[in-house]
């Protein structure tokens, strides 16, 4: 368990190697530095954890520290980790499916300017992600999660030519950083609280420190939660996923859908006990997370962009994740995050592979009848499909999404449960809408598939981890994270999975009716004012960049436009103004004119003989 | 040790800087050659202290009689503090000199009398403990950067001239420096008063007993001197103008320099003289200083012209250090310290950056860049490097000093300290832009440009090191500081155990 530092060190390795060869090195040595470093620590996460599993260590926690960051006046963060199940999941998809991702890149990227430039963003991002797991105090927390952030930045601009896409990079590092500065924040307040920042030390000491429900517990619980809507995408922060599109494909699949954006979800589920005192906020994340999975469910029903589609269900994923979490589903809400890695991961990877394949077009409605052209991709959609709808037994969607529904009827929050039926519904429109839309109907498109291990293997491997054999992973979370109100099961539970699967299935038979063959009734929709109204409401995302737009960024740029002369300093000008006009008043005094003068020596007279009577 | 040794780090730049200029005449390179080795000597100097140095107190002291009957005295002494600064200063003086090397080529030898004049002030001001002194070299400072403006600046689209800036510079120098000489006599003045005894000794003077008014009138004094040296708003009016026009060593020396030291004799003589005073002033010291951290912010992103915006930068990172300085507490100050070293460096940086840019486009207005990434080789990391450090990215310098300033902060004046948090918001608004003006979009040709030369990548890869070892190792930093913050600090506590504190 030593290695532990290696699952940062090799991808670290990989990034300086990268990076210091600007761009020299061929394709395929920049894939081998690029992919390798990253299978390099997923091998040292399988050996760390079989050890973990096999002889865990004792309090099922195994601390490994590197040096102490800062020692100022008692405050004395270390760079040290901090390895137990929770993070042990997390280390394993990072790195697993990572590899996986990378893998699919090699093959993606080909001939793209910068190839080794982006194995050398994603290789960094790789070790930001997995510092930020394995931190074992908030502020090497604090580090990973800005270090991921500027990686994602990196990552959505990298092809920068395109205007947009630089405007979607700033757009994503700017909200997110909002998000970042209320956990910042956070950590201020924890500090003033405890004078501590190290995770085991406050989450064993808050019960004592805090009093439940109290406004400060409450505020620093509500900044946490500010650090993860950023970070993942949650209601109010949501708008800057649809965007961060713009990346690479395979960027979109590690960093926008399987491991940066759960980071929210991590961090709320590595503070639980700070949740746990304060359960007005504990609910908020209920509610965030059922609001997300409602609005992102709508707005993936009406975009026509292949990757906007997968991103808008990836919002409404994490905000099942965060239903799970607010409802006190901890174990559950990490098992959706590590199946919702697999089967999204493979979703974007096939659709990194359809968009290569119809050279570069992204709009499904350009695609049709790909399922002949293109078989293996037809099938990974299906079974990534299906695993994103949670059809029972086969896919492990099931097992994960049906878990955070129970929990959620279990724990007595039947509004929450409504949304979350609802929300599935739609995602059984919305994902097989794309299916008969892309693969279905007349081929409008020539397309031409992919070969080689670095395409097939990722593509296989996600799939077989999409279907049920996922499942057969149980993450080591016991004792890590608190025990679930419905985690024995119950009476109603099979009543509950049966009505989910029920909304489902219901889902997937009005999308057959709606979206296979001619669609008249979505055209019908459509020409009618009403739903034309509504559908370009959902496809702009409920208006919220619209609504930004206007209460914040207009506002900047015109204050920073009003201000950019800087008119404090301008205000300085009115001394000198001042000092000038004096001068010419002196200046025309002296004129060289006697009768001036006279009458200047005879009015100083005056005035002094004044003065002088009135003293 | 030796107790000569000081005074030495003041003669060996005015010595380097007048064989410098005389060099000039035997051949056009000796003069950076000899200014070069001045700097060094300099640095060498204060890391042979290092090893030796005591935990608390000075490190070393020099005293020589100068104008007895004044009693004013050639009073030296260097303890952590000064020790970091000065080694600052020598540091970021070979960066001017190696940035020049291009820039500079008429009146070499001239340039580079100024600069090591202007670096010997600097020192001077780093190690004074004698106010009269002190005096001296914060004037001295402001001649050769007058001089390094007008004859070797830019002039600049839409600027007033450099001519225009340079006087600016001067009459906000001179004029904050009247206050200052204004509060010096007063102190010395009520010191009389109280001891019968005339002095201007620093650690003498730290004795005087002061009515409350008298001595929040001459904390003024010298808070409004530091202010605008800062700058903190609204006395920032002269930075924007400088450094649009001055040359790209001036403004690594004005940004690295400079203002660092009016944020030490904010450490070094406003606090520990006046610590009711400043007590009491503090709650406003940190409201100017987040008004600069935001006005400073919001204006960065406004400008078109690089150099402005990079200075605008540094308005706003003076902000959280004054933000730091007055929050008193051991957390905030050496976070203060960490910010004072990272922040020259990475504004530096940008600044070289800037000059490396100007000198192979022609220009600084953003608008006419973008598209970067492929015609330039090694550099657009480069620049994505520091515009990192300046938004506060952990694992970099600015981050520890940023976080520690504010997490000090948040205990004593947490609704202050919330508000300037948006300066971190708007921190990465302004360093994305800087990026995206010049980086992303359409290029302007397709004209390859010329690679850095091993000097200028030399420069710029000095400065990113030390970012990223004090972002990921700052422990010396802070343990060099520590006996004199925590002189510092106590200074200003024991006089605050009764005083209430605010905004809590």
């Amino acid at each position: 368990m030593n290695l532990l530092y290696l699952t940062v060190l090799f991808p670290l390795l990989g990034y300086v190697i990268l990076s210091w060869s600007r761009g020299r090195l061929s394709e395929n040595l920049a894939a081998v530095v690029g992919v390798g470093s990253l299978f390099l620590s997923a091998f040292t996460t399988a050996f760390v954890g079989y050890h973990f599993l096999t002889a865990p260590p004792e309090a099922g926690v195994f601390t490994q520290t590197l040096w102490t960051w800062i020692n100022v006046d008692g405050f004395a963060p270390r760079v040290s980790f901090h390895l137990d199940g929770l993070a042990l999941t997390m280390l394993g998809v990072i790195t697993g499916v990572g590899a996986l991702i990378h893998l699919f890149a090699s093959w993606y990227m080909r001939g793209e300017e910068g190839y080794s430039r982006f194995f050398s963003y994603m290789n960094l991002f790789v070790a930001s992600m997995v510092v930020l797991v394995l931190a074992d105090n908030l502020l090497l927390m604090y580090l990973g999660w800005e270090g991921v952030g500027l990686c994602s930045y990196l990552l959505i601009g990298f092809y920068y030519k395109e205007k947009a896409n630089g405007a979607a990079a700033q757009k994503a590092f700017i909200v997110t950083r909002i998000g970042d500065v209320f956990m910042a924040l956070g950590l201020f307040m924890l500090y003033r609280e405890t004078g501590t920042l190290d995770i085991p030390v406050l989450l064993d000491k808050a019960p004592e420190l805090f009093v439940a429900g109290s406004m400060t517990i409450n505020l620093i619980a509500l900044m946490l939660l500010g650090g993860a809507v950023g970070k993942s995408a949650q209601m109010p922060l949501q708008t800057w996923l649809a965007d961060a599109m713009a990346g690479p494909t395979p960027v979109s699949a590690l960093i926008h859908a399987a491991t940066m954006v759960t980071a929210g979800v991590y961090l709320i589920a590595r503070t639980h006990p700070l949740f746990l005192l304060a359960p007005g906020v504990l609910n908020l994340v209920g509610i965030i997370g059922a609001f997300t999975l409602l609005i992102a469910g709508f707005s993936a029903l009406v975009q026509t962009d292949i990757k906007r589609i997968l991103a808008y269900s990836t919002m409404s994923q994490i905000g099942y994740m965060f239903l799970a979490l607010g409802v006190g589903a901890w174990q559950p809400a990490i098992f959706h995050l590590m199946t919702h890695a697999f089967f999204k991961a493979l979703l974007f990877l096939s659709s990194g592979a359809v968009i290569l394949a119809c050279h570069h077009e992204q709009n499904i409605f350009k695609m049709g009848g790909l399922y002949k052209q293109i078989p293996l991709v037809y099938v990974c959609f299906l079974v990534g499909g299906a695993a994103l709808v949670a059809l029972p037994f086969v896919t492990v969607g099931f097992y994960s999404k049906d878990e955070i529904l129970w929990e959620t009827y279990a724990s007595h929050h039947e509004w929450l449960l409504l949304c979350g039926w609802i929300g599935a519904f739609m995602t059984s429109l919305y994902t097989l809408r794309l299916i008969f839309v892309a693969f279905h109907g007349p081929a409008q498109i020539q397309a031409h598939g992919g070969h080689g291990i670095a395409y097939g293997l990722p593509l296989v491997v996600l799939l077989v981890l999409s279907t049920g054999v996922g499942a057969l992973i149980h993450p080591p979370l016991q004792g890590v994270l608190p025990a679930s109100v419905g985690q024995e099961g119950g009476d109603m539970k099979h009543w509950i999975e049966i009505w989910s699967e029920a909304v489902a299935i219901a889902g997937v038979i009005l999308a057959v009716l709606l979206f296979s063959g001619e669609r008249r009734m979505v055209k019908a929709v459509a020409a009618n004012p009403a739903g034309r109204a509504l559908s370009s409401l959902w496809y702009q995302a409920w208006g919220f960049d619209r609504l930004y737009d206007v209460v914040f960024t207009k506002p900047f740029l015109w204050l920073s436009n009003i201000l950019a002369s800087d008119l404090l300093d301008r205000l300085t000008y009115l001394i000198a103004g001042f000092a000038k006009a004096v001068n010419m008043v002196a200046a025309a005094a002296e004129n060289g004119q006697v009768r001036s003068y006279a009458a200047s020596i005879a009015i100083g007279a005056l005035l002094t003989l004044l003065i002088l009577i009135a003293l | 040790m030796p107790n000569t040794l000081l005074p030495w780090l003041i003669f060996i730049p005015l010595l380097a800087g007048v064989l410098s200029w005389l060099s000039g005449r035997i051949h056009a390179q000796a003069p950076r050659w000899v200014a070069l080795a001045g700097m060094v000597a300099v640095a060498v100097i204060v890391c042979s202290l290092w090893p030796a140095a005591p935990q608390t107190g000075w490190w070393s002291e020099f005293q020589a009689p100068w104008i007895p009957g004044w009693g004013i005295s050639f009073h030296l002494a260097l303890d952590g503090l000064s020790a970091l600064m000065v080694l600052l200063a020598a540091l970021l003086g070979v960066i001017a000199v190696l940035a020049s090397w291009k820039e500079v080529q008429s009146g070499v030898g001239l340039f580079h009398l100024h600069l090591s004049l202007m670096l010997a002030g600097v020192i001077g001001v780093f190690l004074a403990v004698d106010l009269f002194l002190f005096f001296i070299c914060w004037e001295i400072m402001l001649l050769p950067m007058y001089f390094l403006i007008t004859l070797w600046g830019h002039e600049a689209q839409g600027g007033r001239g450099r001519f225009h800036a340079a006087t600016k510079f001067f009459i906000y120098g001179q004029a904050s420096g009247l206050l200052m000489l204004l509060a010096i006599v007063g102190l010395a003045f009520a010191n009389f008063a109280a001891t019968r005894v005339v002095t201007f000794d620093y650690e003498m003077l730290l004795q005087t007993q002061l009515n409350p008014v008298v001595g929040f009138v001459l904390m003024l004094g010298f808070f409004i001197a530091f202010a605008v040296k800062l700058p903190a708003v609204p006395f920032h009016g002269w930075l924007a103008d400088a450094h649009m026009h001055a040359p790209t060593g001036a403004s690594v020396d004005i940004t690295g320099l400079l203002l660092k030291t009016s944020a030490y004799g904010i450490l070094r003589f406003c606090l520990p003289l006046f610590p009711e005073a400043s007590q009491q002033f503090a709650e406003t010291a940190m409201i100017i200083g987040v008004a600069s951290v935001i006005y400073g912010g919001v204006l960065a992103f406004g400008q078109t012209h690089l150099k402005r915006l990079v200075a605008y930068t540094s308005i706003s990172h003076m902000g959280f250090i004054l933000i730091g300085i007055y929050a008193f507490n051991a957390v905030a100050l050496q976070g203060v310290v960490v910010m004072m070293v990272a922040g020259a460096l990475s504004t530096a940086g940008l600044f070289v950056l800037c000059g490396q840019l100007y000198e192979r486009l022609g220009t600084f207005d953003t608008r006419e860049m973008g598209g970067l990434w492929t015609r330039l080789p090694t550099l657009p990391p480069i620049v994505l490097f520091f515009a990192a450090a300046t938004l506060g990215l952990p694992g970099l310098g600015n981050f520890v000093g940023e976080f520690l300033v504010l997490m000090g902060a948040y205990k004593v004046a947490p609704v202050l300290t919330a508000i300037s948090t948006l300066g971190m918001v708007l921190a990465a608004v302004f360093a994305l832009a800087l990026v995206h003006r010049t980086l992303y979009g359409p290029a302007t040709s397709d004209a390859q440009l010329a690679a850095p030369v091993a000097r200028e990548q030399l420069v710029l890869l000095v400065m990113m090191a030390g970012l990223l070892l004090i972002g990921l190792y700052p422990q010396p930093l802070l343990d060099a500081s520590a006996g004199a913050i925590t002189q510092i600090q106590q200074a200003v506590s024991t006089t605050t155990a009764n005083a209430a504190h605010f905004g809590g």
